[in-house]
């Protein structure tokens, strides 16, 4: 599934070429190339402020490069966007089907009466694909974070995307849901072809369904398979100091690298 | 009080115009305030709409000193506090205190344009408390006017404008132009109270703009349900209210609020959809 930088560049998913952003003289990242093809998985690995979340913005069309191309098949509209859990007011005069209804025209203006039938009809079957039919018409503020973050599912499913950008989707949950919500989004792009980028700070959880990795920190990177990344010699180029990188069972454990676990919560919304 | 149930008294305030005027200024205002409120309810503006009132109460002294309509003094206070309010507070942190700050200093100035102002008393008090006697025909027809454009800018930002009220991060990252809803919202929420501040008086215009969506959140869960009941209510409270003052010449208000008061109080106590159903 590792995608060449050449002639199929067309059909991928997403393409940056030479991208680059920056901030003043802050570089993020510079010399970017990287072609997702459909259906593959892509994690985006990194500490706090190597510039994942503005990756994130830079594909969904918030943040303009400061040099290079991006190109996102179909367009910022055919993206699905999965965020962080984050706990929904009790309070709230909100259905969960209301939820999934905004990944399909929450952005639209006008009331949008036309075409309700088939509206209810597409989120009736995106609820029912991520296992949430039976909640769908409870006060969403009133479900478990396990139950409103397969509603995020949904609402990101819902508008048919090429593209499924996660960002930190797992974070807050338990790891039962957290199984649930990667199984829901690996099914997702094998029967539809969705391309995924995944930004995480813990690689495990998704470890057996990531393709290739992107692993951003201070201005470098590297893109490659979890194992031609994930190793010391690697890791410790990246972050200029001895870095391990340790194998146990079915896991990778990343020693010595200062802030290489952040648990930080951070959003696209977030950055101004 | 003696005239509290007085039907005939009732009938035949009825047939003056001032009172049929009052009487369609309510029910528009209803509908502005029902479909509003749901949105002031999730937007968590409760405090900003009170300030906003405040403010409104702040440009009506002001019209009554220089002797312009109250209507349009009212306006352009409220509009002026819905700018500043969105415009200063962008973090929600700081929202409460920037509006307790604003709200303070303006209703102050009200205080001393009421003081400077020579005409009626009647009309003083009841910018606070309701029943202003002259809604004039040209306030009816500003009314009218400014609530049709409410309406018609509303039904144009619905979806984005409940999309961002509800997960402002997963909006932004929708492409929905956030800040800007939230502007635009504030001004419409501004013009909505301006409205209701000649009704029920600056200081209560809470019990249209809230309560009744208050009220409907308890019993519904859908926002377009919501929407529905708290126009139905805010239209009860208004319009009962208003014929109830009638005979014991009480202030509109004091029934307006009581009314909308009893309705939040009777969902609250039967309202079931704040309990899950299914487990």
């Amino acid at each position: 599934m590792t995608a060449q930088v050449t002639d199929t560049s067309v059909r991928a998913a997403v393409a940056l070429r030479g991208a680059r952003l920056s901030y003043g003289d802050r570089v993020l990242w510079d010399g970017l190339d990287l072609d997702v093809a459909p259906g593959e998985f892509v994690a985006v690995l990194g500490p706090n402020g190597s510039g994942k979340t503005s990756l994130m913005r830079v594909l969904l069309g918030l943040q303009p490069l400061s040099g290079g191309t991006v190109h996102v098949a179909g367009g910022n509209r055919r993206i699905g966007y999965i965020p962080q859990q984050r706990a929904l007011d009790p309070a709230l005069t909100l259905r969960g089907r209301d939820l999934v209804g905004f990944g399909l025209d929450g952005h639209g203006w006008g009331v949008g009466w036309r075409g309700r039938g088939q509206r209810r009809a597409r989120v009736d079957q995106a609820l029912a694909a991520v296992g949430a039919t039976r909640y769908a018409d409870e006060p969403v503020g009133l479900l478990s974070g396990g139950e409103q973050q397969r509603l995020r599912v949904a609402q990101a499913l819902v508008g048919d995307p090429e593209v499924l950008l996660c960002d930190e989707p797992l974070l807050s949950l338990d790891l039962a849901h957290q199984r649930v919500v990667s199984d829901l989004i690996d099914r997702r792009r094998r029967e539809a072809g969705t391309a995924v980028l995944f930004v995480t700070h813990e690689i495990n959880p998704v470890l057996p369904l990531v393709d290739r990795v992107l692993y951003l920190v201070d201005g470098r990177f590297r893109i490659g398979t979890p194992a031609e990344v994930m190793t010391s010699a690697t890791l410790s180029e990246l972050y200029r100091t001895n870095v391990e990188v340790v194998r146990v069972r079915d896991q990778i454990h990343v020693v010595g690298a200062q802030h290489v676990c952040e648990d930080e919560p951070h959003h696209v919304a977030d950055e101004d | 009080m003696e005239n509290f149930f007085n039907l005939p008294l009732t009938f035949e305030l009825l047939g003056y115009g001032f009172v049929q005027q009052m009487l369609i200024a309510g029910a528009v205002l209803g509908v502005v305030a029902g479909l509003l409120g749901p949105l002031v309810v999730t937007r968590k503006m409760a405090f900003a709409v009170h300030g906003t009132s405040e403010l409104a109460f702040t440009g009506g002294a002001a019209a009554l000193l220089v002797g312009v309509g109250v209507g349009y003094g009212a306006l352009v206070g409220s509009v002026v506090a819905a700018l500043l309010l969105g415009l200063l507070s962008r973090r929600d942190s700081d929202r409460d205190s920037v509006i307790g700050a604003i709200l303070a200093f303006g209703l102050g100035l009200g205080v001393l344009f009421l003081y400077l102002y020579k005409g009626r008393s009647a009309n003083k008090f009841g910018l606070l408390t309701g029943q202003i006697v002259s809604v004039g025909s040209t306030d009816l027809w500003l009314l009218i006017g400014s609530s049709v454009a409410v309406l018609a800018v509303l039904a144009f930002i619905y979806r984005p404008l409940l999309f961002s009220s509800v997960d402002a991060a997963v909006a932004t990252a929708r492409g929905v132009p956030v800040r800007a809803l939230s502007v635009v919202f504030a001004i419409l929420v501004g013009i909505a109270t301006a409205l209701a501040v000649q009704i029920v008086g600056a200081l209560l215009v809470l019990s249209l703009m809230i309560t009744p969506a208050a009220a409907a959140g308890r019993v519904t869960a859908s926002p377009v349900k919501a929407s529905v009941l708290a126009v139905v209510f805010a239209e009860v409270a208004v319009l009962f209210g208003i014929l109830l003052s009638l005979a014991p010449g009480v202030p509109v208000s004091a029934f307006v609020t009581a009314l909308s008061f009893l309705i939040y109080l009777v969902c609250r106590a039967f309202g079931g959809s704040r309990s899950r159903v299914v487990a």
